[in-house]
């Protein structure tokens, strides 16, 4: 499946596999055994709550032990996840249980390096691809580095996805468009993952810098958390990406209540009749 | 490494296939900004000349290269002579970088300055310099290291700058560096960020060694001087590894010098309870830079543990990595009841009581040296000085206090 956004703007939701918040049923805590596979079923029924509810690509964060692009309710998602066992072969394996069940929706497999580089890199885009992930985005990934990167994903046909950040001048804009397929993503402030009252003001200037190197769909992230800003986005960018909000919610919500609290704040998104403006 | 090009000496910031850049995107246009400064000020004469003027004027180089006599004698094999950077402004060898990329981010004109610290000695020559040219200091510290070398914390402050403690993770050094990192993301475009050790992206792993070249290229002539030959072998702490690379630079043609880094052996050979990367480690990428990593089957970073702060830290700076695998050094490890023994031997034999990280450097000297033939001469670097160590020797060692008397 190519990543598609089927209505303007766009939703990308984040969610960090694994991460059954500060109120999961008692007997998720851990795996059973050592290397035992760990239980993301909630991740799971999130995803589809949010992919029935608005959401055109769910990346999949993959948990780190040192998530230095995150902020604090990323980093506590992460911290959970871990603790529950959460590994990338989990995460892949849960990507393939999503591609089965939602044939047309958008999947990101969203990590760190270090993980990857130990699952080994080759390994690790046969897998993807053959549990019918559509991209990649790698946080501390940057495009002079990711020469081989690139093959492997060009080898089976995964998108890689590249950050645009507001401090990018214009010819890593240019690297990051002609290197990137699928969507860019760009981040709408300096700064770490997390909540702000505001889109930044130069949010849509960076999106306009990114379109005059590239055709594809840009993506803003960082911040976004709202309706108005979802709206907001829509008026230069085609896809806002939701994270800590979703995670936050996720965090604050039992276990059980999770994929419905999701699915509404996602529909809440997309009610506003702002964002229908362009 | 898995993800660098054919060719991977053709790309800045390559040791063998260790170092690089993997950092988020919004860190790039600071980073080539830094690099670009760097190579300018690195080649500008009125640059090296005020460096130098602080080195000796301020800092107090040359540091003696002093022949540890009775030490010498105890040990009945090398003559050993210490690298006196203990005895420099601030108590350790972190002065040198910090006064390098102090007047590198004056002369870029950043008012803002961030670092992390470990031990604490980084923190402290970078307040000191941030007092000393007029920069506003931020020193990110883990919770842990704060309790145990608050005497460090405290002189951070009095000098001016803020000390935000980091809760994260192991709440040591690692996490101090994750926290600097996503401050620098933030304030990206106002604030410059003084490294602490041969580590991260490049370009530091290069400069901050460049910044620490000047321990050997005195120790070489001071040696020369003495003996009128190189030593056998020098020996150097490797946390993240810049004294040790700072001392062993100069001396990477001289092959028949032996170069050993010393790690942190910690309470033993369990992962979690050691900083012995090239024992316990593997590669992978942390804090923007390839390199030696203590991590589990998952790629996560696992938690380290030694006696000293400053070497408790989970990769090693990317040009070790690479001296390691081509074996040019040799790098080994001393466990910490070692290195307390190391402490004391060298405070008693020698009137010198070097830092925890340093000690380890010491406890490989007590070794090997009575291994060695009476013609062999052998280098200890002492990177820095024990006197912040002073709470956790008199615990560890029960040395008394006033309150019991």
């Amino acid at each position: 499946m190519a990543i598609r956004f089927q209505q303007h703007p766009g939703l990308v939701v984040y969610l960090t596999a694994g991460d059954t918040g500060l109120h999961p049923r008692s007997h998720s805590h851990a795996p059973a055994a050592a290397h035992s596979p760990v239980d993301l079923s909630t991740t799971r029924d999130i995803a589809l709550a949010a992919i029935d509810a608005g959401a055109d690509v769910i990346e999949l964060g993959v948990p780190f032990s040192d998530p230095l692009a995150d902020g604090p309710v990323i980093q506590r998602a992460s911290e959970r996840a871990i603790l529950r066992g959460t590994r990338l072969i989990d995460v892949l394996a849960l990507a393939r249980e999503l591609r089965i069940a939602r044939p047309q929706a958008g999947l990101v497999i969203f990590s760190y390096l270090n993980p990857i580089l130990r699952f080994g890199l080759t390994r690790f885009a046969d897998a993807a691809a053959e549990a019918g992930v559509d991209g990649v985005l790698l946080t501390d990934m940057i495009v002079e580095e990711a020469d081989e990167y690139l093959a492997e994903m060009h080898r089976v046909h995964l998108a890689p996805i590249f950050l645009a950040a507001p401090t990018s001048p214009e010819d890593r804009l240019r690297a990051i468009g002609e290197n990137s397929q699928g969507f860019v993503y760009a981040i709408s402030r300096t700064g770490i993952t997390g909540k702000q009252q505001q889109v930044a003001a130069d949010a849509a200037a960076l999106v306009e810098r990114i379109r005059r190197w590239t055709q594809l769909p840009v993506a803003l992230g960082f911040g976004i958390s709202n309706a108005h800003h979802v709206a907001e986005v829509g008026r230069f960018a085609d896809a806002a990406v939701i994270g800590s909000a979703i995670v936050e919610l996720i965090e604050k919500s039992s276990e059980d209540e999770a994929p419905g609290v999701v699915a509404r704040f996602i529909q809440g998104l997309r009610q506003s009749n702002l964002a229908q403006t362009r | 490494m898995a993800t660098t090009s054919a060719n991977p000496t053709t790309r800045p910031g390559r040791f063998g296939a260790y170092g690089g850049r993997y950092v988020p995107e919004t860190l790039m246009a600071a980073l080539s900004e830094l690099e670009a400064a760097y190579d300018a000020a690195r080649l500008d004469p009125d640059f090296q000349a005020e460096l130098d003027d602080l080195l000796h004027n301020f800092a107090g180089r040359p540091t003696p290269l002093y022949f540890a006599k009775r030490l010498t004698q105890e040990l009945g094999g090398a003559k050993i002579y210490l690298k006196r950077e203990d005895l420099l402004h601030t108590g350790a060898h972190k002065i040198n970088n910090a006064l390098g990329q102090g007047l590198l981010a004056r002369r870029m004109g950043k008012k803002r300055i961030i670092a992390e610290t470990g031990a604490g000695q980084h923190g402290v020559a970078t307040a000191t310099v941030c007092a000393l040219l007029g920069l506003e200091c931020i020193v990110y510290m883990g919770e842990e290291d704060i309790r145990r070398q608050e005497l460090n914390v405290l002189r951070m402050r009095l000098l001016g700058a803020e000390v935000r403690p980091v809760t994260s993770g192991s709440k040591t050094l690692k996490d101090a560096v994750n926290e600097a990192l996503r401050d620098w993301v933030t304030n990206v475009r106002d604030t410059y960020y003084i490294l602490g050790s041969a580590l991260g992206p490049h370009p530091y792993p290069t400069m901050v060694r460049d910044f620490h070249r000047i321990i050997g290229i005195e120790t070489r002539q001071q040696i020369l001087a003495t003996e009128g030959r190189l030593p056998t072998a020098i020996v150097a702490c490797v946390g993240g590894g810049s004294n040790a690379i700072g001392i062993f630079h100069p001396f990477l043609q001289d092959t028949a010098v032996r170069l050993i880094g010393v790690e942190a052996g910690g309470r033993g050979l369990t992962l979690g309870d050691h900083a012995a990367r090239f024992s316990g480690g593997t590669p992978g990428v942390l804090q923007g830079t390839y390199s030696y990593v203590l991590q589990d089957e998952d790629g996560q970073v696992s938690l380290t543990h030694s006696v000293s702060a400053g070497l408790d830290y989970a990769t090693v700076g990317p040009e070790h990595a690479a001296l390691h695998d081509c074996g040019r050094a040799e790098y080994v490890s001393a466990d910490d009841i070692h290195v307390l023994e190391a402490v004391v031997r060298l405070a008693r034999a020698e009137g010198i009581l070097p830092a925890l990280e340093s000690a380890h450097a010491v406890a490989e000297c007590l070794r090997i040296a009575p291994t060695m033939a009476a013609h062999d001469i052998l280098v200890v670097n002492i990177s820095g000085r024990g006197d912040k160590d002073m709470g956790i020797l008199a615990r560890e060692l029960n040395i008394q206090g006033a309150e019991s008397r």
